[in-house]
C-alpha cells in the first residue's frame, strides 16, 4: 500500500504542480497579489522537483543534488547583486540558460537509446531542440546587445532575411528526414549546429528600440520547448507550464507589436531591422529653444499638473532617484506629479515601471498611455527624460515617417513641453523629431541625472508656497 | 486510454486549453507588472528540470546522455533560482502612495 502510494506521488504533486503554476501566472497580475503569485510558483516548482525525484527508477540523487546546488550557487547571487538598470539584459541571459537546459534534455533524450527515436517522439524531440538552442544564442545575442558587448544598432545586410530563412529551411528539412527515418550520425550535429547559428543571425538585424519585442519573443520560444519536452517525455505538467509560458511570451510580443504598430509577420520573423533605413532626410536647421535648469525649476514649481514621460535614456543615465527627488521637491510644493509610460519605453515590457518603483516612486503615479493621454491637454508641462520615438508628433500625420501610425504620448498638447537630451543627435531610429522645433518645447540639453540633479537645487531654492 | 494515438490526442488538448488559459490570463496582468511577468514566467520556463532529472536518474552509469542531463539541471536551477528571486526582489520594490500625501 505505502509503497503503491509513494510511487504514484508523482502523479499527484505534478497535478498540483500545473495547478500553482497557472494560479502563480493569474495571482501576479495585480500588485496586490504578486508576490503571493510567486511563493504559489516556487511551490508549484518544489512540488515538480520532489515528485520527479521520488518516481521509480530515478536514482543517481548525488549527481542530481550537485548540480542543482551548483545551479543555485550560481543563480542566488546573479539574482542577489544585479542592479535593477540590467534588468533586461538579465533576462537575456536568464532565458539562455532555462533554453540551453532545455535543449540539452532533448539531445540526451536523442542519445539515449542506440538507435536514435522516430515518429511523434521525434517530431517533439526535434521542435524542442531546435526551438531550444536557436532561443539559446538568440538570448545571449540580445544580452551581449544589451549588456553593449556587441553593437546595438541593427546589423543588416542584402539578403538577409534569405539567408535566414534559407538557413531554416535547410535545418527544418533536416528536421524532418530525421523524423521520417532514423538519419546518419552527421544529421543531428548539424541539426544543432544550424539551429545555434539562426539563433544568432535572428538577432543581428535587431536594434535596441526594438529589444521589448525580441525578449518577450524569446520568452515564448523558451516556453514553446519545454512544451515539446512535454510531448516527448509525455508529461503533461511540462505541457500544462510551457504552453501558459509560450502564450505568455507571445501575447506581450504582441501587445509590443502593437505599441509600435508592426506588423505580426514582422515579428514571427523576426526581421525587425527596416525600420532604420528609412529616410534620414534632415530637416533645415530650425532654431530650438534651450533653457538652464534654472529657467525649467521655476515654470516646474509654478505649475499645477506635471507629467513625466521617462524613456530608454533616463535608464542609462541611471536619474530614476533624482527624478524621484524632483517628484517629492514638486508635491511639496502642492504640484500634481504623474508619469506617463509607453509600452515600450526601455528595452523590455515594464521596463519603466521597475525602475521607477526601485526609486520608491508609488505606482499609482504611474499610468499607462490610454490612461494619461487625455490629461496631457491639461497639464502645465510634460516633462520628457530619455525619450524620443515615443513622443514624436510624426507619428500622427507624417505618412512618409517610419513610426507612422505608431501610438505616441500627447505630450505637445501641454502647455509647455520640456526634453532633457544629451544633444540634438536623432534617437535610436534615426528619426527626426519635430517636438523639439516646437515653439512651446524648451530643451535641457545635459546628462539626465545632473540635469535633474539641478533642477531639484533649483526647486528647493524657489520661493515656498503660500500655504 | 488504449492506444499511443488517445493519448497523443489528450496532450494536444491539453496543449491547446493550456495556451488559451495562458493568453487569458496574461492579457489581464497589468503593463505596470510586465516585466516582473517576464521573469516569473522565464523562471516558469525552466521546468525542463525535470526532463534533466529524469534523464540523469534514470542512468545507468554515466556516458554522454547523463553529462548532458547534469549540465542540463544546472542550467536550469540557475534559471529557476535567479528568475523567482529577482521576480520577488522586483515585486517587493512596487509600493502605493502613503497617506501622508494629497488627495
Amino acid at each position: 500500500m505505502e509503497t503503491g502510494a509513494l510511487q504514484n506521488f508523482w502523479q499527484y504533486a505534478y497535478f498540483l504542480a500545473a495547478v500553482t503554476i497557472v494560479f502563480s501566472i493569474k495571482w501576479l497580475s495585480s500588485p496586490t497579489t504578486s508576490r503571493r503569485g510567486v511563493i504559489a510558483g516556487e511551490i508549484g516548482f518544489a512540488l515538480a522537483i520532489i515528485g520527479t525525484l521520488l518516481r521509480a527508477g530515478v536514482h543517481n540523487y548525488t549527481e542530481i543534488v550537485i548540480a542543482m546546488i551548483v545551479g543555485a550557487a550560481i543563480g542566488a547571487p546573479m539574482a542577489l547583486l544585479m542592479p535593477m538598470t540590467a534588468v533586461p539584459q538579465f533576462t537575456a541571459l536568464s532565458h539562455a540558460f532555462g533554453a540551453l537546459a532545455a535543449a540539452l534534455v532533448g539531445t540526451a533524450e536523442y542519445y539515449k537509446t542506440a538507435t536514435p527515436p522516430t515518429g511523434a517522439e521525434m517530431v517533439a524531440l526535434t521542435i524542442e531542440v531546435l526551438l531550444g538552442y536557436l532561443t539559446f544564442t538568440a538570448s545571449i545575442m540580445a544580452f551581449a546587445k544589451l549588456q553593449d558587448l556587441i553593437p546595438t544598432r541593427p546589423m543588416t545586410y542584402t539578403g538577409q532575411n534569405f539567408v535566414n530563412l534559407g538557413l531554416l529551411a535547410v535545418a527544418a528539412g533536416i528536421g524532418v528526414w530525421m523524423i521520417a527515418a532514423p538519419a546518419p550520425a552527421w544529421a543531428y550535429p548539424v541539426f544543432i549546429g544550424l539551429s545555434l547559428l539562426f539563433g544568432v543571425l535572428l538577432i543581428l538585424p535587431i536594434g535596441g528600440g526594438d529589444m521589448p519585442t525580441v525578449i518577450a519573443l524569446l520568452n515564448s520560444y523558451a516556453g514553446a520547448s519545454a512544451c515539446a519536452m512535454g510531448f516527448a517525455l509525455n508529461n503533461q505538467m511540462l505541457i500544462i507550464a510551457g504552453a501558459t509560458n509560450a502564450a505568455s511570451g507571445f501575447i506581450l510580443s504582441v501587445i509590443m507589436c502593437k505599441a509600435m504598430n508592426r506588423s505580426f509577420t514582422n515579428v514571427l520573423f523576426g526581421a525587425f531591422g527596416q525600420v532604420q533605413a528609412a529616410d534620414k532626410t534632415k530637416q533645415a536647421a530650425k532654431p530650438v529653444h534651450s533653457a538652464t535648469a534654472e529657467d525649467a525649476a521655476m515654470i516646474l514649481a509654478n505649475s499645477q499638473k506635471v507629467i513625466i514621460v521617462p524613456g530608454y535614456g533616463m535608464a542609462v543615465a541611471q536619474a530614476q532617484h533624482k527624478v524621484r527627488e524632483l517628484t517629492d521637491q514638486l508635491v511639496k510644493r502642492g504640484v500634481d506629479v504623474e508619469f506617463a509610460i509607453h509600452p515600450v519605453a526601455g528595452r523590455m515590457p515594464g521596463h519603466m515601471n521597475v525602475l521607477l518603483a526601485e526609486a520608491d516612486i508609488p505606482y499609482d503615479r504611474l499610468h499607462e498611455m490610454e490612461d494619461i493621454n487625455a490629461e496631457f491637454s491639461e497639464a502645465d508641462v510634460a516633462l520628457v527624460i530619455g525619450a524620443n520615438d515615443v513622443v514624436n508628433p510624426a507619428a500622427r500625420h507624417d505618412k512618409s515617417s517610419p513610426i507612422y501610425g505608431m501610438p505616441i504620448l500627447d505630450v505637445d498638447k501641454a502647455r509647455t513641453v520640456m526634453v532633457i537630451k544629451r544633444s540634438m543627435n536623432p534617437g535610436f531610429a534615426g528619426i527626426e523629431n519635430e517636438l523639439y522645433y516646437n515653439d512651446k518645447t524648451l530643451m535641457l540639453f545635459g546628462d539626465a541625472k545632473a540635469f535633474v540633479a539641478e533642477i531639484v537645487k533649483e526647486v528647493a531654492a524657489q520661493a515656498p508656497v503660500a500655504a | 486510454m488504449n492506444s499511443g494515438f488517445s493519448l497523443g490526442l489528450l496532450n494536444v488538448c491539453i496543449l491547446f486549453l493550456a495556451a488559451f488559459l495562458g493568453l487569458e490570463l496574461v492579457r489581464r496582468v497589468s503593463p505596470l507588472l510586465h516585466t516582473p511577468l517576464m521573469s516569473l514566467t522565464n523562471a516558469i520556463s525552466a521546468i525542463s528540470v525535470v526532463g534533466g532529472i529524469m534523464i540523469v536518474g534514470e542512468a545507468a552509469g554515466m556516458h554522454t546522455s547523463s553529462v548532458l542531463g547534469v549540465v542540463a539541471i544546472v542550467a536550469a536551477t540557475l534559471n529557476i533560482v535567479a528568475g523567482f528571486m529577482i521576480t520577488d526582489r522586483m515585486l517587493k520594490m512596487f509600493r502605493r502612495e502613503d497617506k501622508r500625501g494629497k488627495k
